[in-house]
């Protein structure tokens, strides 16, 4: 397969579209977790049970199509093979719990993959919707219009002082969780993020490095989300996390700023150097592939280099993730194997920017 | 003993994954288990119910005190699930659930939910309408006292017959679950 026709199938389409504020912000998320009402929760149900939770689904959504955003496909986790679920997981269309745990688990996916709808996950249902760039509002009212035709024909587990009734009681209330993706690099350089963050855990919001493991995110990738879900509206909601995330753009313009007016020549040297090894390196792990790729997208951002697009951090940070670089290879790979296949997709990424541009 | 995944480097974690009954022992470097995050618990929201259960366990005094037996024996009675497996697991078993443990509910969505224990979002719009019929039913129902605590028979009976007819209609329409 070509790396150009590998890379379109790759990336989602919605990805494509350019939202507001996306030097900053990559991607904002919104979920909606429901439940029907005469069935148990995913974690117990037996196999019948959670059968016919797909067949209710299904049933209502062959009746009437979601015009607004159809063609949907159902794809269920029984009939995948481990490499098409893991490819899913790392395109965040779906989870590892449902691509691994779940009995029954399925997804509709609709044909643009903006909107992933799980079955049987943790809970019966998780709506979710993804756009490019800072658009909160849009994804809730998205979200919220699918919610909608779901209950027009389905019977949801609410609870008139409890609202939606969720598996795990951290979600009940409104089940919805709103989450954007942001690249924060000069917060990160000038070490200013570890005196905001303590401030915005304080304001019922979580900070998580994305693709890494606790404090260290590979990328200088976060997601921030909402913690609280009962006693405030979905509205309330978006805004405070919006308030807390225009906040965030402020400081990182500021810093980068900063950057620039005190040491240019670093920063440029920094870039560069990221750079180079991204164009000629012949084996590169993933954390260093994700730090160089943030320097990179930086340079990019701040006009330091010339003649790469900026979507190159979303799409090589997906791209070069174990299941992808399998599916790429067409065969099983060894860590080893996997370093060197990152760096080579990498170089032909980068070249076809090269191309592109002369 | 070689990481299982790279075969390169010495494994450092050990552990058993148990999957749908069958069991798989898995050794891997500490690279391999980074890159592989899944498998390390604490990565994929597991923490949370692990946290979520450790604020429930603080509920219970004295773990092994002969209390315990008679405060685990409360069981869900539409899937069975006790306080007990709940509070192990983080995650009810059913809708049913949050009525049966409703009085233990309430102290833990309050450290959750930054003391927040009602919801004053979304209303579904189809079961919504009966909400909302129930709402106004109680209300006049409220109306209907101060009415014959002021002796005022003639109005609570106009109040009465609204009320009837109110419950009549969330009846039927309540019928069909």
């Amino acid at each position: 397969m070509s790396l150009e026709k590998f890379i379109s199938e790759a990336i989602s389409p919605w990805m494509k579209n350019e939202g507001s504020e996306s030097d900053i912000v990559l991607s904002s998320r919104i979920r909606l977790a429901r439940n029907l009402k005469n069935y148990s929760f995913p974690i117990i149900a037996t196999t019948e049970e959670a059968n016919l939770v797909v067949k209710q689904v299904k049933e209502h959504f062959e009746e009437q199509k979601y015009d607004k955003y159809g063609p949907f496909e159902l794809l269920e986790m029984d009939d995948m093979k481990p490499i098409e679920k893991k490819v899913l997981v790392e395109k965040h269309l779906i989870s590892p719990q449902l691509a691994d745990e779940s009995k029954k688990g399925a997804v509709l996916l609709s044909s643009d993959e903006s909107l992933s709808i799980m079955v049987n996950e943790e809970d019966h249902l998780r709506i979710q919707c993804l756009f490019s760039g800072f658009q909160l509002n849009e994804g809730l009212v998205l979200a919220s219009g699918i919610d909608d035709w779901f209950e027009s024909k389905l019977h949801y587990a609410f609870d008139e002082k409890k609202g939606y009734l969720t598996s795990c009681p951290t979600n009940v209330g409104t089940g919805l969780r709103a989450s954007v993706m942001m690249h924060l690099p000069a917060l990160v350089i000038t070490k200013q993020l570890n005196k905001i963050l303590p401030a915005i855990n304080q304001l019922g919001l979580v900070v998580r490095g994305i693709y890494g493991e606790g404090s260290e995110a590979l990328g200088n990738l976060f997601q921030i989300s909402n913690q609280i879900t009962l006693g405030k509206s979905e509205e309330d909601i978006v805004e405070d996390l919006r308030g807390v995330v225009l906040q965030l753009i402020h400081q990182e313009r500021a810093a980068r700023e900063m950057l620039l007016q005190s040491s240019k020549l670093l920063l440029e040297d920094r870039v560069y150097r990221s750079y180079g090894i991204l164009a000629y390196a012949r084996t590169l792990e993933s954390k260093e592939a994700a730090q160089r790729l943030s320097d990179v997208r930086l340079g990019i951002d701040m006009k330091i280099l010339k003649g790469v697009s900026a979507s190159i951090l979303n799409e090589l940070m997906i791209l070069t993730q174990p299941g992808f670089l399998q599916q790429y290879a067409g065969e099983i790979l060894s860590a080893d194997q996997r370093d060197e296949r990152r760096a080579a997709l990498i170089r032909e990424r980068l070249n076809l920017e090269i191309e592109k541009f002369n | 003993m070689l990481c299982h995944e790279c075969n390169k480097r010495e494994a450092t974690l050990h552990f058993t994954k148990i999957l749908n009954g069958e069991k798989m022992e898995i050794h891997l470097c500490d690279q391999c288990a980074r890159e592989k995050g899944e498998y390390l618990p604490g990565s994929n929201g597991f923490s949370i119910h692990q946290l979520l259960s450790g604020l429930l366990n603080f509920e219970q005094p004295i773990q092994n005190s002969p209390s315990r037996s008679l405060q685990s024996e409360q069981q869900c009675k539409k899937c069975g699930m006790s306080f007990h497996q709940f509070a192990r697991a983080g995650r009810f078993g059913c809708a049913e659930c949050y009525k049966t443990f409703n009085l233990k509910l309430d102290p833990m969505l309050k450290r959750v939910h930054s003391g927040n224990t009602v919801h004053i979002g979304k209303i579904p719009k189809r079961i919504g309408t009966d909400i909302q019929l129930q709402r106004q039913i109680e209300q006049l129902k409220k109306q209907l006292q101060q009415h014959i605590s002021k002796e005022e028979f003639e109005e609570a009976a106009k109040l009465r017959d609204e009320i009837r007819a109110l419950e009549k209609l969330a009846e039927q329409s309540g019928g069909e679950d």
